[in-house]
């Protein structure tokens, strides 16, 4: 992963299906012993839209999310959002975020988490993309009369 | 006199036993997965999402098996499971310009930056039945076009016309929008809070009222500048972080309708707009609410208001099924004082009208009798 910023960390979780994050997590091993603070909780996000895409906001509709807030065994804590109801999912966000936070344990989460799931995401967007593209129109020209 | 009857508790617990069980069908065929649903029926399951006002593709697979295929019944399943829930986050606007494109169409512009995007659509099929599929034939997987990876980017067609000033232009006055689940409607209603109330009406209701503006009730002569569907990340700003985060994706599908001119003494005449956004593949209901949007701004732009689909209180009070299917479902419910009373009523007005014929037919007999005794 080239930006190793929180927030694209968090989104790069919350893109990647909790089943590989688990598969992924378990090379970490062994695993820092956390709590579960807050969460975690299952709610609701209010969506907003634009007005013809660009203009005003409008609210759409609500989607469900879960987040997470943890604490590791020495203190440092860790939040997670996802969108969905999968309580585990936003758990291992916040766990990622708190374990980020600590030098030694930053480069094998990188190595062993974020790299092949980041990875992963690539590849399934440029599989989307070229399904998609497919379906592009090539227009030709018939040249009538003459 | 005012009796109050109890009874039925066992009849009803027998009839939703019955109905479970033909939900279930026959037992010597596997029982359908909310997974597959999820996965094979995934138009009813968007569907449901946009109706019900809430994105969770798993509980709309989840309501629309429970509800048998009754769409409304499980639009009204999904929405009441969402009172349950608390609000966490309220989420940036979603950037449509950003969205991974699956399909993207103009019908204004032939060639256009990014392509014309068929995606998986039921445009051009013959709508012949495949019987293949009544055999459970094998499916081949998708195609996919490796050269064209990177994905040349896909513009809003729209703002190509904004360039020469020939389409009126939507631009964010920052101003914060209704809730219409937080603050009861009120009429008149601003353009914001009817796009709300719009992306959560019922898809044939809006349909019907999209297709009279073209038939003449409230024309107003509209092209499909745009369609477009695909994924687009949810950002949210929480307390705990500085920046916003994503929190994942969601499917939108969204239609920028361009509709005939207007402008003022002091404006020059331009293309007009109506928009239409719904969660999931929901091209249809898109379509008709960006005709029914269009169809509502007519007082805005001056326009006469001569079709139901121009007058905001009757469209937009009138579009939500859950509203509409319980108002009408209550009608079989016990009304069996109110209609006792009318019952009365209907006897009294009938005994009173017996009485004024028979009164009349003795004046009669009273006119004619004189010349019959002389």
């Amino acid at each position: 992963m080239n930006d190793t910023s929180r927030g694209a960390r968090q989104r790069l979780l919350a893109l990647s299906t909790r089943e590989r994050i688990e598969a992924c997590w378990t090379a970490l091993d062994p695993v820092p012993a956390h709590r579960c603070l807050r969460g975690p909780e299952t709610g609701m996000a209010m969506l907003k839209g634009r007005t013809g895409g660009t203009g005003n906001a409008f609210h759409l509709g609500e989607m469900t999310l879960t987040r997470a807030s943890v604490a590791l065994d020495d203190g440092t804590l860790g939040h997670g959002w996802v969108r969905g109801r999968d309580h585990r999912h936003a758990e291992l966000i916040a766990l990622a975020d708190a374990v980020a936070q600590h030098a030694e344990w930053q480069q094998r989460l990188e190595t062993h988490v974020l790299a092949p799931l980041a990875e992963e995401l690539a590849e399934r967007q440029r599989r989307d993309a070229a399904t998609a593209a497919a379906t592009r129109v090539d227009f030709f020209t018939l040249v009538r009369g003459e | 006199m005012y009796v109050a009857v109890k009874g039925g508790e066992q009849a009803i617990a027998n009839a939703h036993r019955w109905l479970a069980d033909r939900r279930r069908g026959d037992r010597d065929r596997p029982e359908l997965e909310v997974a597959q649903v999820g996965d094979q029926l995934r138009l009813a399951v968007d569907r449901v999402m946009s109706e019900a006002s809430l994105y969770d593709p798993e509980l709309a697979a989840l309501a629309f098996k429970q509800a048998s295929g009754d769409l409304t019944e499980a639009v009204f399943l999904l929405r009441a499971y969402r009172t349950t829930l608390p609000r966490l986050a309220v989420s940036e606007p979603l950037e449509t310009a950003n969205m991974r494109i699956e399909r993207r169409i103009s019908a204004t512009y032939k060639d256009i930056p990014g392509g014309q995007i068929l995606g998986p659509t039921y445009d051009y099929t013959h709508r012949l039945l495949d019987f293949l599929q009544l055999a459970g034939a094998e499916v081949p997987a998708a195609e996919i076009r490796e050269e064209l990876t990177e994905a040349e980017a896909c513009p809003q067609i729209l703002e190509l016309l904004n360039d020469e000033g020939l389409v009126e232009q939507e631009i964010d006055d920052g101003s914060e929008p209704a809730d219409i689940t937080r603050d009861p409607p009120d009429y008149p209603m601003d353009r914001a809070a009817r796009l709300q109330m719009l992306a959560r009406g019922d898809e044939g209701y809006l349909l019907a009222l999209g297709y009279s503006t073209q038939r003449g009730y409230g024309r107003n002569h509209p092209f499909a500048g745009e369609i477009r569907l695909g994924q687009v990340e949810v950002e949210i700003h929480v307390d705990e972080w500085d920046e916003t985060i994503c929190v994942g994706e969601i499917a939108l599908n969204e239609c920028q309708m361009i509709n005939q001119f207007g402008g003022s003494r002091e404006a020059a005449p331009q293309f007009t707009r109506g928009y239409g956004l719904a969660f999931g593949h929901n091209e249809r209901k898109t379509m008709a609410m960006a005709l029914v949007d269009r169809a509502l701004r007519a007082e805005e732009l001056g326009e006469p208001i001569i079709g139901p689909a121009q007058q905001a209180e009757f469209v937009l009070a009138h579009a939500d099924s859950v509203d509409a299917s319980g108002f009408v479902s209550h009608l079989k419910l016990p009304h069996y004082v109110d209609f006792q009373s009318e019952l009365d009523l209907l006897r009294r007005l009938r005994r009173e009208h017996a009485a004024r014929q028979a009164e009349l037919a003795d004046a009669h007999e009273a006119v004619k009798s004189p010349s019959e005794e002389n």
